[in-house]
C-alpha cells in the first residue's frame, strides 16, 4: 500500500481554507524556514480515500469484538463525541478573557467534582496527559509529601510483581528505586513479603485493585493500614477502575493518591495515540502539591501541562458520567464483571484460567499444558483469531503467567457476541489439535501475515525519507 | 565444573581458564520464547555481576548479568539466527566464550542452584 506522500504530485492541492479574520503579518526572516515544508500534495479525495483505505485494514471496536485485558479498549458513545465537538467546547482559548469562559470553567470544575466523587478522593488535577504521566505526577505528590516532611531517607516504591510495567518505570522516572515483591499463588499481595519489605526507606506502595490478573484484593484495607503504619503512602493505578467506579472507592480502601485514564475508563477511543487524560486525585493533605495553571493560578508551584491538560477529553468524561448517572456508572461496571464472568466460565473446559475464581472485568488464561501438548502458543491463538474477525487479547502479561492471554470483554458486550467468541475460541482450540500448523502460521485472511515484531521495534522506520533532507 | 548465579545465568569453566556463559533452564523457561538476543563483541571485557547481553522475548526484554570476568573471545553467532536455540537447550545455547575467566563470588554448583531454585 503506498504511503500518503507516495500519492504526492506536485501541484495537486486541497485548498479549501477559510479567509483569515485577523490581518496578516510579515514573520521576521530569522523565523522564517530556509527549507520547503515537506507536506504532501494531494487533493481533498486522495486524502479521502487513503486515510478510508487504511481503515479498512484495521480492526477497532467499530469492526467488531475487541477483547483487549488490561487496556479497557471499550466502545464509547457516540453522543459524547458529539458534545465535545461543540464549538463552545473548540473554538476558546485558555487565555480568553474570564468572562467567555465561564462555562468551560465549570465544566473542567464538575468534571473534577465528580472524579472525586468516584475515586473518594478530596481533590483533582486534570494536568496529566496520559496514564504514564499521570503516575508520574502522582509519585511527585508522594515525593513531595516526604521532602517537606523531611523524611529524606524514603527512596523506595514498592510495586508487586504483577503491576503494570509503567509503574517501576514512572518510580525510575522520579529519582525512585524500586522493591519488587513476588504475589502470592492466589495472584494478590503476599501479606508476609510486603511485610518485610516495609522499612522506614519506603517512600509508598504502587497498586492496581482489581489487579492486572482480575482479581480484587480483599486484603486491601490491611495492606493499604501496613503501609501507612510504616510510615509511606499507597497509590492507586487507575487502568483498572472499569471493574469498580460506581460500586468501590480507592479512597476507600486507603489510597492517598489516584491516576485514572479518561482514555480508558470514561469515553475517550484509545490506542490511536491520543490524546488521552490521566488525572491524579489525592486526599486533602496532598492537594497543596497538586500542579495547575501557573496563567490561572500564580500561586501554583507545579505545572506539568499547558492550562487544563487535554480539554476535550475531559468534556467526553463529563458527557460520559452525566449520560450514564450514578446507577449507570456502578451498572457499566457491574456488567463488565458479568461479562468477563461469563465468557470465561464459556471457556473453562476447553482453556485453563489461571486463577479459577471469580474474576473482576477481565481474566487470564494460561496455555503452558496447552502449549506443551499441540506446540500451539499464546501467540498462534492470537494471531488465528484475527482470522475470525476478533481482535487478539493482551499476550504473555502480566508476566508471571506463561503463555497468558488476557481477556476483557467489556460493559458494552451482548451475550450473544461472547457466546460467539466463545464458539471462535474453542474452534481454535480444536484446530490447535487437529491441524497447528495452521495456526502457527495465521493469520491467513488478514491484509498482512506476521511482521518481524523484533525488527519493526529495535530498527523502527518512523519517518518519510525526503529528497532534501536526506 | 559448571556453576550457577542467583540471576540465572551458568558458567562452565574449563582447565585453560576459559569459560562459557549461558543462561539456565530455568531462565529460559521464565522468559517464554525467545525472538532476538544481543551479544556483546569479541574483545569486550565483562565485569561479574554487569549487564553483558540482552535478551527478547514473547513477554519482556531482560538483561544477562556476566557470572565472570574476562575477555570475550568468541560470540556464538548460531543464536543471532536462532534465538529459539536457547529454548531447545539452555545449557547448550552458550552466549559467550571468554579467557582470563575468573567467576564471581556467590556462585552455586548444579546442587546447590537446585535447591535455590526449589525456594523460589
Amino acid at each position: 500500500m503506498k504511503l500518503i506522500f507516495e500519492h504526492s504530485i506536485h501541484g495537486k492541492a486541497c485548498d479549501i481554507l477559510p479567509s483569515s479574520d485577523v490581518p496578516a503579518v510579515e514573520l521576521p526572516a530569522k523565523f522564517a524556514r530556509s527549507s520547503a515544508l515537506n507536506l504532501p500534495e494531494v487533493a481533498e479525495i486522495d486524502v479521502s480515500r487513503h486515510y478510508t483505505a487504511l481503515s479498512k485494514r484495521a480492526h477497532g471496536v467499530n469492526c467488531g469484538f475487541y477483547p483487549l485485558g488490561s487496556c479497557t479498549m471499550k466502545y464509547n458513545p457516540r453522543i459524547d463525541e458529539q458534545i465535545a465537538a461543540l464549538p463552545q467546547f473548540t473554538e476558546i482559548h485558555p487565555l480568553a478573557p474570564r468572562e467567555y469562559t465561564r462555562g468551560c470553567d465549570e465544566a473542567i470544575a464538575l468534571c473534577k467534582s465528580l472524579l472525586c466523587e468516584i475515586t473518594g478522593m478530596d481533590a483533582m488535577t486534570l494536568q496529566p496527559a496520559a496514564g504514564a504521566h499521570g503516575e508520574f505526577m502522582g509519585l511527585l505528590l508522594i515525593k513531595s509529601y516526604h521532602t517537606e516532611r523531611k523524611d529524606f531517607r524514603r527512596t523506595k516504591i514498592i510495586v508487586p510483581d504483577s503491576a503494570h510495567g509503567t509503574n517501576p518505570a514512572s518510580a525510575a522516572m522520579c529519582g525512585f528505586t524500586t522493591v519488587s515483591i513476588p504475589s502470592a499463588p492466589d495472584g494478590c499481595v503476599d501479606i508476609e513479603a510486603l511485610k518485610s519489605a516495609l522499612s522506614d526507606e519506603v517512600a509508598g506502595l504502587m497498586l492496581t485493585n482489581p489487579n492486572t490478573v482480575g482479581l480484587f484484593d480483599k486484603q486491601i484495607i490491611e495492606i493499604t493500614r501496613l503501609v501507612h503504619e510504616a510510615g509511606g503512602l499507597v497509590y492507586y493505578d487507575g487502568a483498572n477502575l472499569n471493574a469498580i467506579m460506581g460500586v468501590v472507592r480507592p479512597g476507600d480502601m486507603g489510597f492517598d493518591v489516584v491516576h485514572l485514564n479518561l482514555h480508558k475508563t470514561f469515553a475517550t477511543p484509545h490506542g490511536g495515540g491520543g490524546p488521552g487524560s490521566g488525572p491524579v486525585g489525592c486526599k486533602a493533605f496532598l492537594a497543596p502539591y497538586l500542579p495547575d495553571s501557573v496563567v490561572r493560578n500564580p500561586e501554583t508551584k507545579l505545572q506539568i501541562r499547558s492550562f487544563y491538560g487535554n480539554f476535550l477529553v475531559v468534556i467526553k468524561a463529563l458527557c460520559y458520567i452525566l449520560t450514564l448517572g450514578a446507577e449507570g456508572i456502578r451498572e457499566a461496571a457491574q456488567n463488565a464483571v458479568l461479562n468477563a464472568n461469563y465468557l470465561m466460565h464459556l471457556l473453562k473446559d476447553s482453556f485453563t484460567p489461571a486463577y479459577d475464581t471469580v474474576c473482576m472485568h477481565e481474566f487470564v488464561l494460561t496455555l503452558e499444558d496447552f502449549k506443551h501438548e499441540t506446540g500451539v502458543s499464546a501467540l498462534d491463538v492470537a494471531k488465528t483469531m484475527i482470522d475470525f474477525g476478533i481482535h487478539p487479547p493482551t499476550m504473555y502479561f502480566p508476566l508471571i503467567v506463561h503463555e497468558a492471554l488476557m481477556l476483557e470483554p467489556t460493559e458494552t458486550e451482548s451475550k450473544e457476541t461472547l457466546e460467539e467468541a466463545a464458539k471462535v475460541l474453542k474452534r481454535i482450540y480444536a484446530m490447535a489439535h487437529s491441524e497447528p500448523e495452521t495456526l502457527k502460521s495465521a493469520p491467513h485472511n488478514a491484509p498482512i501475515g506476521r511482521p518481524d515484531e523484533v525488527l519493526a521495534a529495535r530498527q523502527p522506520v518512523l519517518k518519510y525519507g525526503f529528497e532534501n533532507d536526506r | 565444573m559448571l556453576y550457577y548465579a542467583k540471576s540465572h545465568e551458568w558458567v562452565s569453566v574449563e582447565a585453560d581458564g576459559t569459560a562459557t556463559i549461558g543462561v539456565s533452564e530455568y531462565a529460559q523457561k521464565e522468559l517464554g520464547d525467545l525472538v532476538f538476543v544481543n551479544l556483546p563483541l569479541v574483545g569486550d571485557s565483562l565485569v561479574s555481576g554487569e549487564v553483558f547481553a540482552d535478551v527478547e522475548s514473547v513477554k519482556a526484554v531482560s538483561d544477562v548479568y556476566s557470572p565472570a570476568t574476562g575477555e570475550v573471545v568468541e560470540i556464538n553467532e548460531a543464536l543471532l539466527d536462532n534465538p529459539a536455540l536457547i529454548n531447545e537447550s539452555a545449557l547448550e545455547a552458550w552466549f559467550v566464550r571468554i579467557e582470563n575467566a575468573v567467576i564471581g563470588d556467590d556462585l552455586m554448583t548444579q546442587e546447590e542452584y537446585d535447591e535455590y531454585l526449589s525456594t523460589l
